[in-house]
């Protein structure tokens, strides 16, 4: 993960009124200033226009299936008109009917179309006849795509049980996201419990004990921790990490969630640490040399007084680290296993919510309820991520507006 | 505890920086004697999976010609909003916590999801609304697929905080003082900004660009769906050609491969040169960010 935005801690909040903005009040602009100014204001809105478009775009794909109007049973039940009432149909209706896009539809005649909608019919009519005798499948009624079979366990054809299936590539897609949540859960409650004692660790080292020259040269190193490409410790974990932990634990299956974890560990330790380092170093200097005056030790001191007034830090540092965690695409996807099989063992092979969209967006038809599922993931990830930055930055903000104030 | 707790934190710094030297060191040692000339400048005529022959030139060029355009549309605007959110923008203002606050939250939004993005915004609405404009009627998709030019400009979207922050953080090291005299002498506000402020961030900005540009170099995700192929026969010449790249290129040879032990010098060869090139261009920032904050007239 290479987030060296994440390590450049956010900006604080600027002096409350920078001082050359009073001496360039009153000053009339010329005409021609005024006009570039104006466009300094409109480009400085992008970063707005970006995140909402964004929500729009991402959450615009999964809106039929959020709102319960996608169908997947009503697709598979297909209508048969004599051609009579193809030849009364409106262009538009054609067009619905065909399942065409504009550009595609206006491509050709509109008696070509026509032609081609009554040979569909035949072609299905002939198929209905011939498969009269089949034995109807129960699946094939039930709306895949609604709520409750994507969240709900179901009894399948030929499962002896109600169970949590994601089996988006079969006869009767089957999209059930709960083996996913509980993948992604996992690897990334891994990836938090290992990164967190570690970083917690360092960030306590380089604010309360190391000497300021050692100091200069760790936080740049750990910097450069997080910027190794994220694929690059995927491909680490694949073959190094993966091959090292299955000789110590005996693994039944060689990649899974642990591995992934821990790969997905090391890549969160620089946001862990940036976020708990800056909280730590923000305690003010009177705090811990007052605890050092009455007797207390230095590790006392760092333990019990400055590592108190930066909790809340902490607190930000793992719910940043929590959301990066569950972004995080490419280490999951090489190191995790990918079976989608619902199953709380770490040592299991397992799928996560990105690692799918990764995985099965490049073979999806565009639009189609498959397409849409990944696009209701997408828009769950980024829902979490945004909570995740809310709560944290929310956190900072006072910690730090807390920090300045008693110093 | 009072002897252990410090060596314990010690421990976890040592234990964190040897990971980044094991990682560094594993790669560097099985990958040093592939990366030649040869392995360079090579390209895929022979394959992608032929050990010996299969160079990444191709990825190389697909990942400059990435990275190149999207600096082109993130360096302008990232390097606006920051001289807007520290010249202009009244600091207690709503707009303005917006502006800081949707910044902040673009560099945590996922990389899955700006690879969603790219996908359902540039290539279906933006690129699907340029060719209903520019080429009506026609049936094969020019500017709606996916192509470098859609691939650039996701990743501007993406890297568009890192330019910010760092921009920002130059223009508020430029001392208050030389604004003061530029506008004592009867400069404009504008006229400050562009021949005093910007200069003097020149570096700030330098950082932010280098920034950007190692992290995209080295992101993949947002590239599965907007443009990014497993094997083009040529290099891409047009906006909406397919490329190849080196990032990408890694995560085909650890997946895609015939055979992975055989093919595994051509991966660690390849991993060496990305992370060679993502962590130089880090290790550069850091350098320049060093002097900036070490300069003791930029403090304000």
């Amino acid at each position: 993960m290479s987030d060296a935005d994440s390590v450049t801690t956010p900006p604080s909040p600027p002096p409350a009124k920078p001082p050359w903005h009073d001496l360039a009040r009153g000053r009339v602009a010329r005409p021609g200033e005024w006009l570039v100014e104006k466009g300094i204001f409109a480009v400085s809105l992008t970063a707005i226009v970006m995140i909402l478009l964004i929500f729009v775009f991402v959450g615009r794909e999964a809106l039929p299936i959020l709102l319960g109007q996608a169908d997947s049973a009503a697709a598979r039940v297909q209508r048969i008109l004599p051609p009579e009432d193809v030849d009364r149909m409106t262009p538009s209706e054609l067009r619905a009917a065909l399942g065409l896009s504009r550009r595609k539809f206006a491509a050709r005649s509109l008696e070509e179309q026509k032609a081609a909608l009554k040979e569909i019919y035949a072609v299905r009519a002939e198929a209905d006849r011939n498969g009269a005798e089949a034995i109807p499948d129960k699946d094939s009624e039930v709306n895949t795509v609604g709520w409750r079979y994507l969240i709900l366990p179901h009894q399948w054809t030929g499962y002896s049980r109600p169970e949590f299936i994601w089996q988006p590539v079969s006869q009767i897609q089957k999209f059930n996201v709960v083996p996913l949540l509980v993948g992604s859960l996992k690897v990334t409650l891994v990836a938090v419990l290992f990164a967190l004692p570690l970083a917690l660790g360092a960030a306590l080292y380089v604010s309360q004990f190391a000497s300021r020259r050692l100091r200069a040269w760790i936080k740049p190193a750990i910097e450069m921790l997080a910027g190794v490409p994220s694929v690059v410790l995927g491909f680490f974990a694949l073959f190094v990490l993966a091959a090292a932990l299955e000789s110590v634990f005996a693994f039944q299956s060689r990649l899974n969630a642990f591995v992934a974890g821990i790969a997905l560990g090391v890549a969160i330790i620089p946001v862990i640490f940036a976020l708990a380092e800056e909280a730590l170093s923000a305690v003010p200097r009177g705090y811990v040399e007052g605890a050092l005056a009455v007797g207390a030790s230095r590790w006392q001191a760092a333990w019990g007084v400055a590592l108190p007034a930066a909790w809340p830090g902490v607190f930000a540092a793992v719910v940043l680290g929590f959301g990066r965690a569950l972004g995080e695409t490419m280490i999951v996807l090489m190191a995790s296993g990918n079976a989608a099989i619902l199953s709380w063992s770490l040592f299991d092979s397992s799928r996560t919510v990105t690692a799918t969209i990764a995985a099965e967006l490049g073979e999806v038809v565009f639009g189609g309820h498959h397409y849409r599922v990944l696009f209701l993931l997408g828009t769950l990830v980024l829902a979490v991520s945004f909570v995740a930055n809310l709560v944290a930055d929310g956190v900072m903000n006072r910690l730090r507006r807390r920090l300045a104030s008693s110093s | 505890m009072s002897r252990v707790g410090p060596t314990l934190t010690a421990l976890a710094t040592g234990l964190i920086l040897a990971m980044l030297a094991l990682i560094l060191g594993h790669v560097t040692v099985h990958g040093w004697s592939v990366v030649t000339w040869g392995f360079l400048s090579g390209g895929a005529e022979e394959g992608l999976f032929t050990v010996g022959r299969s160079g990444i030139f191709p990825m190389l060029f697909g990942t400059a010609a990435r990275v190149i355009l999207m600096t082109l549309l993130v360096i302008p605007a990232g390097v606006i909003t920051a001289v807007y959110l520290n010249e202009y923008a009244p600091a207690s203002g709503r707009l303005t916590r917006w502006v800081r606050g949707a910044v902040n939250h673009l560099a945590g939004v996922p990389s899955i999801v700006f690879g969603l993005f790219g996908l359902g915004f540039f290539i279906g609405f933006v690129g699907a609304g340029l060719d209903d404009w520019l080429r009506p009627g026609a049936v094969q998709p020019y500017w709606a697929g996916e192509g470098l030019l859609w691939a650039s400009a996701t990743l501007a979207v993406m890297t568009l905080p890192v330019v910010v922050v760092a921009t920002e953080e130059a223009l508020r090291a430029v001392p208050a003082g030389l604004r003061e005299a530029s506008l004592a002498l009867g400069a404009t506000r504008l006229q400050t900004i562009i021949r005093i402020v910007l200069p003097h961030s020149l570096s700030g900005i330098l950082t932010g660009s280098i920034l950007a540009i190692g992290r995209a170099a080295g992101e993949v995700v947002p590239l599965l769906f907007t443009g990014a192929a497993l094997y083009v026969s040529r290099l891409p010449g047009s906006l909406n050609d397919k490329f190849m790249d080196l990032a990408y290129h890694v995560w085909v040879l650890c997946t895609q491969s015939p055979d992975i032990d055989q093919t595994k010098p051509l991966l660690y060869g390849t991993v060496l040169v990305l992370l060679g090139l993502t962590l130089s261009l880090n290790l550069v920032a850091v350098v320049i960010r060093a002097r900036i904050s070490r300069n003791p007239q930029a403090t304000p």
